[in-house]
């Protein structure tokens, strides 16, 4: 028992309420909001070295044991996921101050960036299946409303596809969290597996599999993918840098939790399945990346490949591959967020996210077009930056357990990663510069700050890699050892 | 009684899927919930059906319903009623914006 878990929920859901109260007072969302996202890091990093020296933290809450009770579990990965959700959404908060506008404020922005953060973190600590859907529900029904708020004509078109198309993959969530109840009798994690081991993973179970598997792929953009570029490009640039961020990364993280813990007797046909989705996923995302000209559809589409790489980790599903899955997402979290900032700044810049109307930014702004530069090569994984211990270490472990096609479809992937960003690179940042600093449409400042601080991090987690490699060994041998779990949520495996 | 209540979900997801398929607005927002309705029974069958026993557990009563699925269905019928009305003010909004309820001319067109 651990009452730390529930903080990083609680902590924000009751700031955001209280924000809602004092409405006018914009000061007061400015100052408490960042308070509520930095507030659940610090925690998440005391559960860190907790989980380090005692192993998984749990939470029954109301004093009932699991199974009958829900639980809240923060194992390592959970914990590394949750510290890097609070750097990356305070980020996204100290750009927006600069960028949001004030309708936005007054109309609930704050609040509801705290909602979605409670729901996210819900989604990472919650040991039971249907809170899972409803922490889930918390982050979209939050996500609904930020990705129309303001109400231009783009933002409604998109969002009400969006809204569909989630209502339709939460009914099939709910739909999986029936049959798994009708034939396992329990919506626990840990008693959910241990269920299922001992039933074995017959057809039955491993077809329910397959339609969590799709749930999740909706959410994650594995595949599924198709109504994703057109919702991450209409909200403005501080929400769609941390819809790019955290969004689709709840949903890898849910299907890890399940592919890990739950349904792992079956790896030639589910972790294939997934095998395949992911390498489809990379070469029809390469495809958008490279195929389109305008700044935030090539951003989106690199969105999509990252979701594709990350799960070759799971598929091969050695330590190694774990290990570079585990580092690949805490560096995507990062990065992508960066590049939706830089990306959202140039086209305040410029007034427009077609390439061809763009040349030369390098003159006026140097410091930005090299921390873009600096992205881009992290993002293809070039030493020492971040990006490239995670594919490496996926890479050795796809190509270990005799996953070639994977291996080489991850590599490839990077190839096409580069090409889109460095075409990118060259029509914003080389050539004439065609426009004066006066005929600018915004301005760079205050933006910057959050931008050199998640550049900071990024080069931070490059260099220092060394240093967080205990922690995420340990969250790599957690999901390849669903004992570990099922032993600190059943008391000892006991019921 | 399991085999009907199969054969009355799946009927509803037939009817909730012709009407996602349609290119009216409002009609895929009532195909959308009677899917969620749809889904409601299906959590209520997986708890097993049972005639005129409460889902209580007392030291006279002869047997009991599993009440996991009532309180599951209760939170779902709660989130997908703030969901609809969230989709109907959204649908009525963009109506007033873009004069059409047709979803075949929400596409978009990349000039915009």
């Amino acid at each position: 028992m651990n009452n730390l878990l529930i903080l990083p929920i609680a902590f924000p859901l009751f700031i955001g309420m209280l924000l809602i109260i004092f409405r006018k007072n914009i000061w007061l969302h400015r100052l408490l909001s960042p308070v509520a996202c930095i507030f659940p890091g610090m925690v998440a990093l005391i559960l860190m070295n907790q989980i380090k020296d005692s192993g998984i933290q749990t939470l029954q809450l109301g004093g009932w044991q699991a199974p009958y009770g829900i639980s809240l579990v923060a194992d390592m990965f959970a914990a590394i996921l949750l510290f890097v959700t609070s750097i990356v959404s305070l980020c996204c908060l100290l750009y927006a101050f600069h960028s949001i506008g004030k309708e936005r404020e007054k109309y609930y922005f704050y609040p509801l960036i705290l909602f979605l953060i409670t729901g996210v973190n819900g989604a990472f600590l919650t040991g039971d299946l249907f809170n899972l859907y409803v922490f889930f529900e918390v982050f979209l029904v939050s996500s609904y409303v930020l990705i129309t708020l303001g109400g231009t004509r783009n933002q409604l078109r998109e969002s009400l596809k969006y809204i569909m198309i989630n209502v339709i993959s939460s009914a099939f969530f709910l739909v999986g969290v029936a049959y798994l109840y009708a034939v396992t009798g329990t919506l626990n994690f840990a008693h959910l597996s241990i269920r299922v081991a001992e039933a074995g993973q017959d057809g039955l179970i491993t077809t329910i599999s397959f339609l969590f598997l799709i749930v999740f792929s909706l959410k994650a953009g594995l595949f599924l993918f198709y109504w994703l570029p057109g919702s991450y490009s209409v909200p403005p640039g501080a929400i769609a840098a941390i819809f790019a961020a955290l969004l689709t990364k709840v949903g890898i993280y849910a299907i890890f939790r399940m592919f890990t813990l739950i349904f792992y007797h079956q790896p030639q046909v589910t972790h294939m399945g997934i095998g395949i989705l992911a390498a489809l996923t990379m070469i029809l995302g390469a495809m958008g990346a490279i195929g389109y000209r305008d700044l935030k559809k090539i951003l989106t589409y690199n969105v999509i490949i990252s979701v594709g790489f990350i799960l070759i980790g799971l598929v091969a599903f050695t330590e190694q591959s774990l290990l570079g899955s585990i580092y690949y997402l805490i560096h995507d979290m990062i990065i992508k967020a960066l590049v939706f900032l830089i990306g959202a700044t140039i086209i305040g810049l410029t007034g427009t996210s077609k390439l061809k109307d763009m040349s030369g930014l390098i003159r006026t702004h140097p410091a930005l077009g090299w921390m873009f530069f600096i992205a881009v090569l992290s993002m293809v994984g070039i030493p020492p930056l971040s990006g490239f211990l995670g594919k490496l270490y996926i890479t050795k472990g796809a190509f270990a357990a005799s996953y070639f096609w994977l291996g080489g479809f991850g590599l490839l992937a990077s190839i096409f990663i580069l090409y889109s960003l460095i075409k990118v690179f060259m029509d914003v940042f080389w050539g004439e510069t065609v426009m004066s600093e006066d005929e600018e449409k915004g301005t760079t400042k205050g933006v910057m700050l959050p931008i050199v601080l998640l550049t900071g991090i990024s080069l931070a987690l490059g260099l220092g890699a060394e240093g967080i490699h205990e922690y995420v060994l340990i969250a790599a041998k957690g999901l390849l050892d669903p004992n570990q779990y099922i032993f600190a949520v059943l008391d000892k495996g006991g019921i | 009684m399991e085999t009907i209540m199969a054969c009355l979900v799946g009927l509803l997801f037939t009817i909730g899927t012709y009407l996602v398929l349609s290119r009216q607005m409002l009609r895929i927002i009532f195909g959308l919930s009677i899917i969620s309705h749809a889904v409601n029974l299906l959590i209520l069958t997986s708890g097993g059906l049972k005639t005129g026993s409460a889902p209580l557990l007392d030291e006279k009563m002869a047997g009991f319903t599993d009440p996991l699925p009532q309180a599951l269905i209760l939170t779902a019928i709660v989130i997908n009623f703030a969901v609809t009305a969230l989709l109907l003010v959204l649908s009525y909004r963009s109506y007033q914006i873009f004069k059409t309820d047709d979803m075949e001319r929400l596409r978009g067109n990349p000039d915009e």
